[in-house]
C-alpha cells in the first residue's frame, strides 16, 4: 500500500521530471520568464516534498524505508526493480541535491536573463535533477546506473549549452567519453556481482557479499576495482579526471550544480553505498584513499597555475573530492559524506559567486584581466570570502574546518600517516591558490574596462542564494549532522594527545597557508614574477596549467591512435576486399570480349593454333 | 485463416495502391497507411486474445495459432503456417514500422508513387511470410520474395551516393550479397532433407519433423554453417557486411527504415527459429566464433561509423556494432540474454529507424546527407533536434531507452557464460557514445552556416516522431510486455541449447 509518505518520496523526483517534459514539449514557444518558473518551481517543490520527508523519517526513528514501484525487468531470477530506499545516506544526498540545487536554480534564474535557449537550460537541468534523485534513490544498482548515466547526459547537454563554440561542444563530448569509460567498469562490476552473488538489490548485495566471498579474496577485490572504475570517472580522480576543468564551458550555474555540488560526487556515494564491498577489499579500499591522496596533490597544484576563476574551482573541486576519497580509503565512509555536504554548501557558493563576478563584469573570467572588485561587488566579495575560509577551512568559523579535520583525524586514527600527510599538505595549497584567486579578482587595480565598469548583481533572485548559502557555509553549516549511524559503518576513531597535536597543526598549516599567500601575493609579488622570469619556474607553471600534461598524454595514447585507424579504414577495406570478385568478373569479362572481334582470320588463326596446339598435347601426352 | 490474411493484406494492399495512383498521388499513400494500420490492428488483436504461456508437456503443438495446407505433397511440401510469441512481436513490429516507411515517405516519394508503395507493401508482405512460415521451403520462398521489391525500391527511388556510388549499383550489390546468401540456405535446406529422407525414407520440409532429424556431426555442422552464412550475410556479420552501407545509405528513407527496422531482424529470427533449434549441438561448438564475430562487428562497425562523412552511412554502420550484440546475446544461449536480443532487435528497430526518419527529415529541408555542411541546427529547426537526442541517447543505450534494456539483459546475460566476451564488448559502449555524440557534434552542434530558420517540424513528422520516442522510452522504463510474450519461445530455444550443452557433456 502506498501510504501519504510513499506519495511525497515519488514526488521529489516526479516534480522535476515534469517540469522537465512540461518544458521539453513546449517546443520552445514559453517565454523566458514562464520556463525560469517552471524551472524553479519545480526544484523547490521537490524541495519541500524532500524537507517533508525528512522530517518524518526522523520522526520514525531513522529506518531505511524501501518502496517498489514495479519491476522493471523481469526474466528468471533477474528482477531487478524500479524500487527506491530511503535511508540516512539517501536522504542526505536528497537534501543535497534538492536544497542547494534549489538555490542554484534560483540563482540560474538571475544568471541567465537574456540567454538564447533559457527553455532548454531548464528542460536539462530539471532532468538532471530527475536523474540524480533517482541515482541516490534507486535501492538496487542498475536504477542507480539509470540515474548515473541520465547525470551524465544532462552533463553532456549542459556543458555543451553554448553549442555554437565548437570548442564548448568538444568539451562535453570529452566529459562524456571519459565518465562513460568510468561507466563501462562499473557496468563490469555489475555484472560481476549479478552474476557472483545473484542479485542487484543494495541491501540483499550487501547481506550476501560477506556469506559468498571470503574477506580479502579475489572476487570482492575485482568487483570493488570495477565500482572505482566507475566512481573514478564521475567524481573525475585520476586517471579520470581530465574532464572536469574543460567542463567549466557550461553556464555557471551548471558548473555549481553539476561539477560542484552533486554530479562529481556520486562517486563518493557509490562507493560509500558499497561499503560492505569495499571493506572486504581492503587493498582496494587503500587504493581509493591512495587516488584521493594523488588527486588531491595534482589538483592542488594544478589549481595554483590557472587564471581563469571557474578553472581554479574546477581544479579546487577535484581536489576536495580527493579529500572525500581519502576519507573513504581510510574507511571513514561517513566523513567523507560529511565533507560531501559540506564542500556543497561552500563550493556552490563559490560557483554562484564566480557566475556573479561573470555577469557583472560582462562574461569576463580570467583573473588577468579582473582585479579591485570588492568594493563594487560587496554581496559577492562576501559569498567569496566566506566560501573561501570554508574551503581553506580556516578554524572554528568555517563548515569546512570540521569536515576536513574529522578526514585528517580518521586517516591518523587509521594509521595512513603518508595520507594524513598528503591531505595536511593539500591543506596548504588549498589555502594558497584560494588566497590567490581572491586577491587576483577582488583586489588590486581592475584590469580591464570590463571589470572597471562592472555593476553589482541586484534583486532577490540574485542575493537570496548567496546569502542562504553564505550562512551554511559557516560554522551553521557544521551543525548539520547528517543520520548515517545506521547506514555507514563506523570509521576509525583516535583518542588523546596525536589528535590535538594534529587538529592544532591542521588549524596553523590553514593560517599559515593563507598568511603566506597573502604576504607573498599581495607583498613579494617580484618573488612571483622572478620565478616565472626564469625559464625552470615558466616550464613549471605552463606545466602545472596543463595539469601535469595528462590531456596530451591521452591524446598520444588514445585519440590520436583511434583518429588513425578510424582514417586508415575509412573505406571499409573488408568490403574492399569482398569487391574484388565484381572486379574479377568484370576483368575476365573485358578479357574474353577481346577475343571477339569479328574478323574471319583471327578466329581462322585462333582455330589453326587451337588444332595445332591439342595435337601437340595429343601426341605428347 | 488470420495467418494465412496477414500475408496477403499487404500483398492485396500494395496492388490496390498500384491501381490507385490513377485517382492521383494521393489515393495510393492513404490506402497503403490504411493497409499497414490494419495489418497492426490484426496482429494487436492477435496480441490481446492470445495466451502466450508455455503450453503444458505433450500438448499437441507448441505454437499458438497453425494453419496448414498441402502444396506440393509428393515432397511433403505444405503451406505451414504458425505464429508464437517471438514471430507475433516480430510481425507488430513490420506492421508498425511499415505504417511509419509510410508516412515517412509522403512527401518524399514523388515519382511512381502508386507503384512505389507496391513495392513497400510486398516487402512487408515477404517479410510477414519469413515470420510465419515454418515449411522450410515456404521459408525460402519468402526469403526469397522480400528481395525483389527492395530491390526495386533502393534501384528506383534510391538516392546517389557521395562518393559516386550509384544507386542501382547499391542496389545489386544488396541483391547478389542476398541471393548468393540464399542459395546456400537452399542447399542447406535440401541437404537437411535429403539427411532426413536417409534416415527415415519420407520427404518432409516441415519443421517440426526436421528438428529431430539424426544427423552426423559433419553433416551437421556443414548445414550450420549453410544457415549462419545465410543469416549472417542479412544480420550483418561482419565480413559479410559490405552490402549493408551501399543499401541503407542510398534507399529512399522508407526504404532504411524497414531494412534496418526488420530486413535484419529476419536474420536474427532465423537464427533463432533454424539455426540454433535444428542443429544445436553444432551451434553449441560454434558459439565462441560466433560470439568473436559479434564482438568484431561491435568494433568494426563502431570504428566505420566514426569515420563516416553521410549521415546515412554512419547510421547504417551502427547497425553493424548494435548487431554484434544481437549475435552475442544469441550465442550465449541463456534466457536472459535471448530474451535480451528480443529487446534489442525491438529497440533497434526503433531507434535506427527514427533516426533514419530524421535524416530524411534534414535531407528535405538541407538537400544533403553530408555532414560536413551541416552544423548548428540546435536552434535552426524547431523540435527536431530534441527528437535527435533521444534517438541518439537509445542508440549508445543510455538507461531509459529500450536499448539500454536489450543491451544490459544481453550482457548480463552472457557474462556466466562468456565473461571475456562480454568484458571486451562492454568496451563497445564507450565506442557507442562516440559514433552517437559524433552525430550531436556535427550536426547540432558547432557554428550554423546560416541564421535563417529552417521550415519546423510539421503535425505528420511530429506524430510520427512523437510515437516512436514513446515507444523507445516506454519499453526502456517496462520492458515486460515484450518479455513475456516471448517468454516461452525464448525458453523453448534455451532448453535446445541446454540440451545440446548437457549432451556434449558439458563442454563449455
Amino acid at each position: 500500500m502506498t501510504t501519504f509518505h510513499d506519495v511525497l518520496l515519488i514526488l521529489t523526483f516526479v516534480f522535476p521530471l515534469l517540469g522537465s517534459l512540461i518544458l521539453a514539449l513546449s517546443f520552445g514557444r514559453l517565454s523566458e520568464r514562464a520556463s525560469a518558473t517552471i524551472g524553479v518551481a519545480s526544484i523547490g517543490l521537490a524541495a519541500l516534498c524532500t524537507l517533508w520527508v525528512g522530517i518524518e523519517f526522523y520522526d520514525q526513528g531513522k529506518s531505511a524505508q524501501t518502496l517498489t514501484l514495479w519491476h522493471w525487468v523481469t526474466v528468471g531470477d533477474f528482477r531487478p526493480t524500479v524500487g527506491l530506499m530511503l535511508d540516512g545516506l539517501s536522504l542526505t544526498l536528497l537534501g543535497v541535491i534538492t536544497g542547494v540545487g534549489f538555490f542554484i536554480h534560483l540563482f540560474a534564474a538571475w544568471y541567465m536573463r537574456g540567454e538564447d535557449g533559457v527553455t532548454r537550460f531548464f528542460c536539462h537541468m530539471n532532468l538532471f535533477v530527475f536523474s540524480m534523485i533517482l541515482l541516490v534513490l534507486g535501492d538496487n544498482l542498475l536504477l542507480l546506473y539509470f540515474g548515473w548515466e541520465g547525470v551524465g547526459l544532462c552533463s553532456y547537454l549542459l556543458i555543451g549549452y553554448y553549442y555554437r563554440t565548437p570548442a564548448n561542444g568538444w568539451a562535453a563530448f570529452k566529459a562524456f567519453i571519459i565518465t562513460r569509460t568510468g561507466d563501462v567498469f562499473l557496468a563490469i562490476g555489475m555484472f560481476l556481482l549479478y552474476d557472483q552473488l545473484g542479485s542487484l538489490n543494495l541491501q540483499t548485495l550487501l547481506a550476501r557479499a560477506p556469506e559468498i566471498w571470503s574477506q580479502g579474496g579475489l572476487m570482492p577485490q575485482l568487483t570493488a576495482l570495477m565500482l572505482l572504475g566507475g566512481a573514478v570517472g564521475k567524481s573525475a580522480q585520476l586517471p579520470l579526471h581530465t574532464w572536469l576543468a574543460d567542463a567549466m564551458a557550461g553556464p555557471t550555474p551548471v558548473s555549481a550544480l553539476i561539477h560542484a555540488a552533486t554530479m562529481v560526487t556520486a562517486g563518493v556515494y557509490l562507493i560509500a553505498r558499497m561499503n560492505g564491498i569495499f571493506l572486504m577489499a581492503p587493498d582496494v579500499l587503500l587504493l581509493v584513499g591512495v587516488v584521493g591522496a594523488l588527486t588531491l596533490l595534482v589538483a592542488g597544484f594544478a589549481a595554483l597555475a590557472q587564471t581563469d576563476i571557474k578553472r581554479v574551482l574546477a581544479y579546487s573541486t577535484m581536489s576536495q573530492i580527493g579529500y572525500m576519497f581519502l576519507a573513504l580509503g581510510v574507511g571513514a565512509f561517513d566523513a567523507a559524506i560529511f565533507h560531501l555536504m559540506i564542500h556543497a554548501f561552500f563550493k556552490a557558493l563559490l560557483f554562484l559567486s564566480a557566475g556573479s563576478v561573470i555577469i557583472c563584469t560582462h562574461h569576463e573570467q580570467d583573473m588577468r584581466r579582473l582585479g579591485g572588485l570588492w568594493r563594487k561587488l560587496p554581496l559577492t566579495y562576501a559569498g567569496f570570502i566566506v566560501g573561501g575560509a570554508a574551503l581553506a577551512a580556516l578554524p572554528l568559523v568555517t563548515a569546512g574546518f570540521y569536515s576536513k579535520d574529522a578526514i585528517l583525524v580518521s586517516a591518523l586514527a587509521s594509521g595512513h600517516g603518508v595520507l594524513m600527510l598528503a591531505g595536511l599538505f593539500g591543506a596548504l595549497l588549498t589555502s594558497i591558490y584560494t588566497v590567490r584567486l581572491i586577491l587576483g579578482t577582488f583586489h588590486g587595480k581592475p584590469k580591464s574596462d570590463n571589470a572597471r565598469s562592472a555593476h553589482a548583481g541586484k534583486g532577490l533572485v540574485h542575493g537570496t542564494p548567496l546569502v542562504v548559502l553564505i550562512v551554511m557555509s559557516t560554522a551553521v553549516g557544521a551543525q548539520l549532522t547528517p543520520p548515517l549511524d545506521e547506514v555507514l559503518p563506523p570509521g576509525p576513531v583516535a583518542e588523546g594527545m596525536a589528535v590535538h597535536i594534529l587538529e592544532f597543526t591542521a588549524m596553523i598549516v590553514a593560517v599559515g597557508g593563507v598568511l603566506f599567500a597573502g604576504w607573498l601575493f599581495k607583498r613579494r609579488r617580484d618573488l612571483i614574477r622572478r620565478g616565472m622570469a626564469d625559464p625552470r619556474g615558466a616550464r613549471l607553471w605552463t606545466f602545472w596549467h596543463n595539469a601535469w600534461g595528462f590531456d596530451t598524454l591521452y591524446d598520444w595514447l588514445f585519440v590520436r591512435p583511434y583518429q588513425g585507424v578510424v582514417r586508415v579504414n575509412r573505406g571499409d577495406w573488408i568490403n574492399s576486399l569482398c569487391n574484388i570478385l565484381p572486379w574479377l568478373a568484370r576483368a575476365s569479362h573485358q578479357g574474353l570480349r577481346t577475343t571477339q572481334t569479328g574478323l574471319m582470320r583471327h578466329y581462322a588463326v585462333s582455330m589453326v593454333l587451337g588444332a595445332t596446339l591439342l595435337l601437340v598435347f595429343l601426341l605428347v601426352g | 485463416m488470420t495467418l494465412v490474411w496477414l500475408i496477403l493484406i499487404p500483398f492485396i494492399g500494395g496492388l490496390l495502391c498500384w491501381q490507385a495512383e490513377r485517382f492521383g498521388d494521393q489515393a495510393p499513400r492513404w490506402i497503403a497507411l490504411g493497409t499497414m494500420l490494419l495489418e497492426l490492428l490484426m496482429v494487436l488483436g492477435l496480441w490481446v486474445s492470445s495466451d502466450f504461456q508455455l503450453p503444458a508437456e505433450g500438448a499437441a503443438s507448441a505454437w499458438t495459432l497453425e494453419w496448414q495446407a498441402d502444396w506440393i505433397p509428393r515432397f511433403g511440401i505444405q503451406l505451414h503456417l504458425a505464429i508464437d510469441g517471438l514471430s507475433l512481436l516480430m510481425i507488430a513490429l513490420t506492421g508498425l514500422l511499415g505504417a511509419m516507411a509510410v508516412v515517412c515517405s509522403w512527401k518524399e516519394i514523388v515519382r511512381r508513387v502508386g507503384f512505389f508503395h507496391l513495392n513497400l507493401l510486398w516487402i512487408l508482405g515477404g517479410v510477414v511470410g519469413v515470420f510465419l512460415a515454418i515449411d522450410l521451403f515456404l521459408f525460402f520462398l519468402f526469403w526469397e520474395m522480400m528481395l525483389v521489391p527492395m530491390y526495386f525500391l533502393i534501384a528506383l527511388w534510391g538516392h546517389s551516393g557521395s562518393q559516386g556510388s550509384s544507386r542501382i549499383g547499391a542496389a545489386t550489390k544488396f541483391f547478389i550479397y542476398t541471393q548468393a546468401s540464399g542459395l546456400l540456405m537452399l542447399i542447406a535446406i535440401l541437404g537437411l532433407v535429403f539427411a532426413h529422407h536417409g534416415a527415415t525414407g519420407e520427404y518432409t520440409f516441415a519443421y517440426a519433423d526436421l528438428l529431430n532429424t539424426p544427423l552426423s556431426e559433419t553433416t551437421a555442422w556443414w548445414l550450420m554453417l549453410g544457415f549462419f552464412v545465410a543469416f549472417a550475410v542479412k544480420l550483418p556479420v561482419v565480413p559479410l557486411h559490405g552490402w549493408l552501407p551501399d543499401a541503407h545509405a542510398q534507399a529512399p528513407t522508407a526504404g532504411s527504415v524497414d531494412l534496418a527496422g526488420i530486413l535484419l531482424k529476419t536474420a536474427a529470427y532465423g537464427m533463432l527459429r533454424f539455426a540454433l533449434p535444428l542443429f544445436p549441438e553444432a551451434s553449441q561448438a560454434f558459439a565462441p566464433v560466433a560470439m568473436t564475430l559479434g564482438l568484431i562487428g561491435i568494433f568494426y562497425g563502431a570504428i566505420l561509423a566514426c569515420g563516416q562523412q553521410d549521415l546515412k552511412r554512419l547510421i547504417a554502420y551502427t547497425s553493424i556494432s548494435h548487431m554484434g550484440f544481437v549475435l552475442i546475446g544469441i550465442y550465449a544461449g541463456t534466457e536472459l540474454a535471448l530474451q535480451g536480443v528480443v529487446a534489442l532487435m525491438v529497440a533497434h528497430a526503433f531507434s535506427a529507424a527514427g533516426l533514419f526518419i530524421l535524416s530524411g527529415q534534414l535531407y528535405e529541408r538541407l538537400h544533403t546527407r553530408d555532414m560536413r555542411q551541416m552544423g548548428g541546427l540546435w536552434g535552426r529547426i524547431r523540435g527536431l533536434p530534441g527528437f535527435a537526442l533521444v534517438f541518439v541517447a537509445a542508440s549508445l543505450g543510455l538507461p531509459g531507452t529500450a536499448n539500454f534494456v536489450g543491451e544490459f539483459m544481453v550482457m548480463f546475460g552472457a557474462f556466466g557464460v562468456a565473461p571475456w566476451i562480454v568484458v571486451i564488448a562492454s568496451a563497445g559502449l564507450i565506442l557507442a557514445a562516440v559514433y552517437s555524440l559524433f552525430i550531436m557534434q556535427r550536426v547540432y552542434y558547432g557554428p550554423p552556416a546560416e541564421e535563417t530558420p529552417l521550415a519546423g517540424l510539421d503535425r505528420r513528422e511530429t506524430i510520427l516522431l512523437f510515437g516512436i520516442v514513446a515507444l523507445v522510452v516506454f519499453f526502456g522504463i517496462y520492458p515486460q510486455p515484450l518479455l513475456d510474450t516471448s517468454a516461452s519461445a525464448m525458453q523453448v530455444v534455451q532448453q535446445s541449447v541446454q540440451q545440446a550443452a548437457a549432451m556434449t557433456g558439458g563442454a563449455q
